[in-house]
């Protein structure tokens, strides 16, 4: 075995040394990958150390491993969750049958583009973040913003992995293209949309960690019912991992609110400009971010009636989030009413269940979302802010599947063009509140003991430091 | 499938001994240089039970007799200059593919049918062209539809005009569907009958006589009874005199019986493995170096059993066993084992040699076996791995397949690694139905690169194969066997029609030929037409055909 490839340098509990294939495929791309972090990863903070945390097993003393390390240093892992005895295929036309170890010829392609769509949301995402150390609030969000980049880094190599494993030359060939996109290059952009949007600004950022990660959390959470056990044990230790992410996002926007609410409280102001007076965000402007970070990702979850979908679920490719909570698992009869639209007008329909797969997992996600939501609310309330933040109709500004073509409000009313026009500043972020909160972006290194002004402080540090820790060393 | 497996399995060895429906003989005042093939089906003749072959009527039985005589008269005659086909009944000359057989049979076996008796008739033609074993058609009484086709596949066509006697293609008016053997596409490209005469021939059912025939091209002579036999030998002794046939020492063709096992067949040089489960098969040819002949003497030794006859002829007869005893099996790996050096020698005696007159017939044996290949809607995958022998006349098999994959073996000890070579066998003798070889149909956007091909130095690697274009993928040894599994896996997974259709599309690029019409055109229609209510349905002109009923059909045109 190269020294490259090693078990110490590439902690995984794939075997890796005993996997020649596996290694050739490595050492090829290992190098790629490497070069597209310090050219794509978090800009200028490569030579630092900073305190991460690692997965160097899959048990569960090993999957949270901290320590100071410099980024490129990080230790880039591969982990399946341990295997299931006896799987079986638990949902679909093959509900029952024992899980396929290796790829079927049948999904050879149908799986790759699964898991290409998937893999190239990773690299994806630290692209888009890659200027946000510049201006960050606090040491602590610093740390936490690198955790989720060599976090997606390292999911990024999970589906690489898989690539590499079970998809032969094609395999490889899709794992080097995945390093060659580029999130919002007009030549060469990532897959998804929502991978393209920048994201310059902290709000963003928290707001692309709570509502961009958790589409990621339901995508993960269906591809591990997957018939194709090593995608299924793939995901399901990712997911171990994903939940980091959305804390980040949940606390940050949580802390935002905390800040401007308590502020608005002491100081005894109504008004978004009187909050902006005192340089906080508003919660206008918060809606507004809201609004358009939820109505991205839910176009992620794919069109509300999909033919790609039903195959998937009836192959046994990819199920829905949580399978095990439904009671039907077959999904041939019933069927799943709708409000489509027709001749430019709503009206509801009844789609075949497997069609609708898409939206029975959109549905599970908006719940996961307002779960959170309704915590920021009881903050805004606690302070007796009247002010409360809504999730918009699913149906407002969307890219995506039925409701793409047309205009819809807030409140899922369909309105005109000019409508849309006349007022979308109002519900989605102006030019003028993009460069009101990058007016607060600072671009300074904080001290350990700093805070930004328009976030309230966490209440606690990480793994039992403090808060003022210093979680960045130069 | 079903219906088949009502059926004992089909064999195609025989033997004139054992005819039961064709009379072959070598009637003496030629001299020995005539042969004369009579006609006469018993009506229990059938090679299954339910149909009785009325009116000299055949089934695939008799057709495979045809095969037979075809085969035999080239390698065991090679004094033979023309064959007379005719008829030991009275008054009837063949009236073709037996209707009920056809009523009875599965969609699958009737498509594998025609596509066989195809070959044959084009085996007759190219006997003609090829070999100079010339051939007469003599219809001493009617010839309708599979009888005309067979009489329009000679050189020539005398019919007698007693005034009952006609040749007619009826399938049309009578049965709603198409003569299947090719009868359309040569009366008007190869005998050139005006098209507006042809569509009133194709759609009388009782024909045309005597006069008319002949003014209209359909026959070549039209002689009243008495002059009859006198007009049969003018013609016959003609073709002799005009035969250019290279004589040589006979080569009698014994029967190849082969070991049939659970899911194998093995015979000297061909193995067939079926994968019941996956619904694959391994073709695989052999080709030991010391089997094969280097020099003239060597193959006129050996005969029969010479390497080029005896594996070819074992390729053929197991093409046929797949065809039509393994109708589930839909993807083939073709596969080669041997000595390519050895093979690429042979080749290049082959074509030095190629004036020799059993030279000649050895060549054409692989070149029909091969257009076989190039013909079975099967999706065939080469597997080009460490140990197999894919070069000059079996490159041939790789070039024949859908896709070809090549071991790029890494691991291998020098001399070792998969190779392919060409040899001259590459470049003309072997052309497919197209006319072209395979190479130049493989390379028809770009004609140099078939030639750049030939430039390549023996043995082409792996890599070198690839930039050649020669092969389709060249997984390394640690990708190999996913890829192979997974290749297969997925192409067993797509509808088999869509393969037949799209597979059939792709191989036969470049200029169209009355073989590719036949095969590609002809054959779909009737393919189509055959599934069709018009056809089939309850009330379909096929399904009523001999009941009181008249059919219905649905006048919607497409």
């Amino acid at each position: 075995m190269s020294n490259v490839m090693n078990d110490e340098r590439i902690p995984n509990n794939v075997n890796l040394s005993s996997d020649k294939r596996l290694q050739r495929a490595l050492e090829a791309w290992q190098p790629n990958f490497l070069t597209w972090w310090r050219d794509m990863g978090p800009a200028e903070f490569q030579a630092d150390d900073i305190y991460l945390r690692t997965a160097i097993s899959a048990s569960s003393d090993g999957w949270a491993h901290f320590d100071y390390v410099k980024m490129p240093d990080y230790r880039w892992g591969i982990f399946l969750a341990d295997p299931v005895q006896n799987r079986t295929i638990g949902f679909g036309d093959h509900i029952g049958e024992p899980v396929w170890q290796e790829v079927p010829g049948e999904h050879r392609n149908a799986l790759r583009r699964l898991i290409v769509t998937q893999g190239d949301t990773e690299p994806a995402s630290v692209e888009q973040q890659r200027l946000l150390g510049l201006t960050a609030p606090s040491m602590y969000d610093m740390r936490n913003l690198f955790q989720v980049n060599v976090e997606e880094g390292r999911h990024l190599w999970a589906m690489v992995y898989l690539l590499h494993t079970y998809f032969g030359r094609d395999g490889r060939e899709e794992a080097e293209a995945l390093l060659q996109r580029r999130s919002g290059d007009a030549d060469k952009p990532r897959i998804l949309g929502a991978f393209n949007e920048p994201c310059t600004d902290w709000l963003s950022f928290f707001m692309f960690t709570f509502f961009t990660d958790r589409d990621g959390k339901f995508q993960l959470l269906a591809l591990a019912e997957s018939a194709f056990d090593p995608l299924s044990r793939t995901t399901r230790f990712m997911l171990t991992e994903e939940a980091h992410h959305m804390f980040v996002g949940e606390t940050g926007v949580g802390r935002i609110v905390e800040r401007t609410a308590q502020q608005m409280s002491e100081h005894k102001i109504e008004r978004p400009d009187d909050a902006r007076k005192l340089g906080l965000i508003d919660l206008q402007t918060i809606q507004r971010y809201l609004n358009l970070w939820y109505s991205l990702s839910l176009d992620l979850f794919g069109g509300e009636i999909s033919s790609n979908a039903a195959h998937f679920f009836a192959t046994g490719l990819k199920g829905r989030a949580k399978e095990e909570e439904y009671a039907d698992h077959t999904a041939l009869e019933g069927a799943y009413p709708m409000e489509v639209v027709r001749e430019r007008r709503l009206v509801r329909d009844d789609i075949p269940l497997r069609n609708a797969m898409n939206e029975q997992v959109r549905d599970k996600y908006v719940v996961d979302c307002q779960r959170g939501v309704d915590k920021w609310n009881r903050m805004i309330e606690s302070f007796g802010v009247p002010f409360r933040l809504t999730l918009p109709n699913r149906r407002f500004h969307r890219q995506i599947g039925l409701f793409s073509d047309l205009h819809f409000s807030p409140s899922g009313d369909l309105i005109s063009d000019e409508a849309w026009q006349a007022q979308q500043g109002t519900w989605l972020p102006s030019e003028s509140d993009k460069a009101y909160v990058r007016s607060l972006m600072k671009p300074a290194m904080p001290k350990p003991n700093e805070m930004a002004h328009w976030l309230a402080a966490p209440k606690q540090g990480i793994r039992g430091k403090p808060v003022d820790f210093e979680y960045v060393r130069r | 499938m079903a219906a088949e497996q009502h059926h004992p399995p089909v064999r195609f060895d025989t033997h004139p001994d054992r005819y039961r429906h064709l009379a072959l003989d070598f009637p003496p005042e030629y001299g020995g240089a005539v042969a004369r093939l009579q006609i006469d089906i018993p009506e229990d003749g059938g090679l299954r039970p339910g149909y009785p072959l009325k009116l000299n009527s055949y089934d695939l039985g008799v057709d495979i007799e045809i095969a037979d005589v075809t085969n035999r008269l080239r390698f065991e005659h090679p004094n033979v200059r023309a064959l007379i086909i005719t008829s030991a009944k009275d008054r009837i000359f063949c009236s073709g593919a037996n209707i009920y057989m056809l009523g009875m049979s599965s969609h699958a076996f009737k498509v594998n049918f025609c596509k066989f008796t195809n070959e044959t008739r084009f085996a007759l033609e190219e006997m003609s062209e090829a070999s100079g074993v010339h051939t007469l058609a003599a219809l001493n009484g009617t010839a309708s539809g599979g009888g005309y086709e067979l009489a329009i596949a000679c050189d020539e066509i005398v019919l007698v005009d007693d005034g009952s006697s006609a040749v007619s293609l009826p399938e049309a008016p009578l049965l709603g569907v198409l003569p299947g053997t090719g009868g359309l596409t040569r009366v008007v490209d190869k005998r050139k009958v005006r098209r507006d005469l042809a569509d009133v021939f194709s759609t009388v059912a009782e024909g045309v006589r005597g006069k008319r025939a002949l003014e209209w091209r359909l026959v070549d002579e039209a002689p009243a009874k008495g002059q009859f036999q006198s007009a049969i030998k003018r013609r016959v002794e003609a073709m002799v005199q005009r035969s250019k046939r290279r004589a040589f020492a006979p080569v009698i063709l014994p029967a190849l019986s082969p070991t049939r096992g659970d899911n194998r067949v093995d015979y000297k040089y061909v193995t067939v493995e079926v994968d019941v489960a996956k619904r694959t098969a391994a073709l695989t040819v052999k080709a030991p170096s010391s089997d094969i002949p280097a020099t003239l003497q060597q193959l006129i030794e050996r005969g029969a059993a010479a390497w080029p006859i005896q594996a070819f002829r074992e390729l053929d007869d197991a093409l046929l066993d797949l065809r039509f005893n393994y109708p589930l099996v839909g993807t083939i790996a073709v596969k080669t084992s041997g000595d390519a050096k050895a093979v690429v020698a042979m080749d290049e005696m082959l074509t030095k040699q190629a004036e020799n007159g059993l030279v000649c017939e050895v060549t054409l044996l692989i070149k029909r076996v091969l257009k076989r290949l190039d013909m079975t809607a099967r999706s065939l995958f080469a597997i080009v791995d460490r140990g197999s022998c894919f070069a000059g006349s079996l490159f041939e098999l790789a070039l024949a397949s859908d896709r070809i994959y090549m071991l790029d073996d890494t691991e291998a000890a020098e001399g070792e690694a998969p190779h392919i070579a060409l040899s001259p066998m590459n470049d003309g003798p072997l052309p497919m139905a197209n006319g072209l070889t395979r190479l130049q149909t493989r390379f028809l956007g770009d004609p140099l690169a078939a030639r750049r091909a030939f430039e390549l130095r023996a043995p082409i690697g792996t890599q070198e194969a690839l930039a050649a274009g020669l092969v389709t993928f060249a997984p390394d040894d640690l990708d190999w066997d996913d890829e192979i599994r997974i290749a297969f896996e997925e192409r067993a997974s797509m509808s088999p029609d869509a393969m037949t259709g799209m597979e059939a599309n792709l191989r036969f690029a470049g200029p169209e030929t009355l073989e590719t019409k036949v095969f590609g055109r002809l054959t779909a229609w009737q393919n189509w037409i055959f599934q069709r209510p018009n056809a089939v349905g309850g009330r379909g002109a096929l399904t009523l055909y001999g009941k009181p009923e008249r059919p219905e059909f649905d006048f919607a045109r497409t």
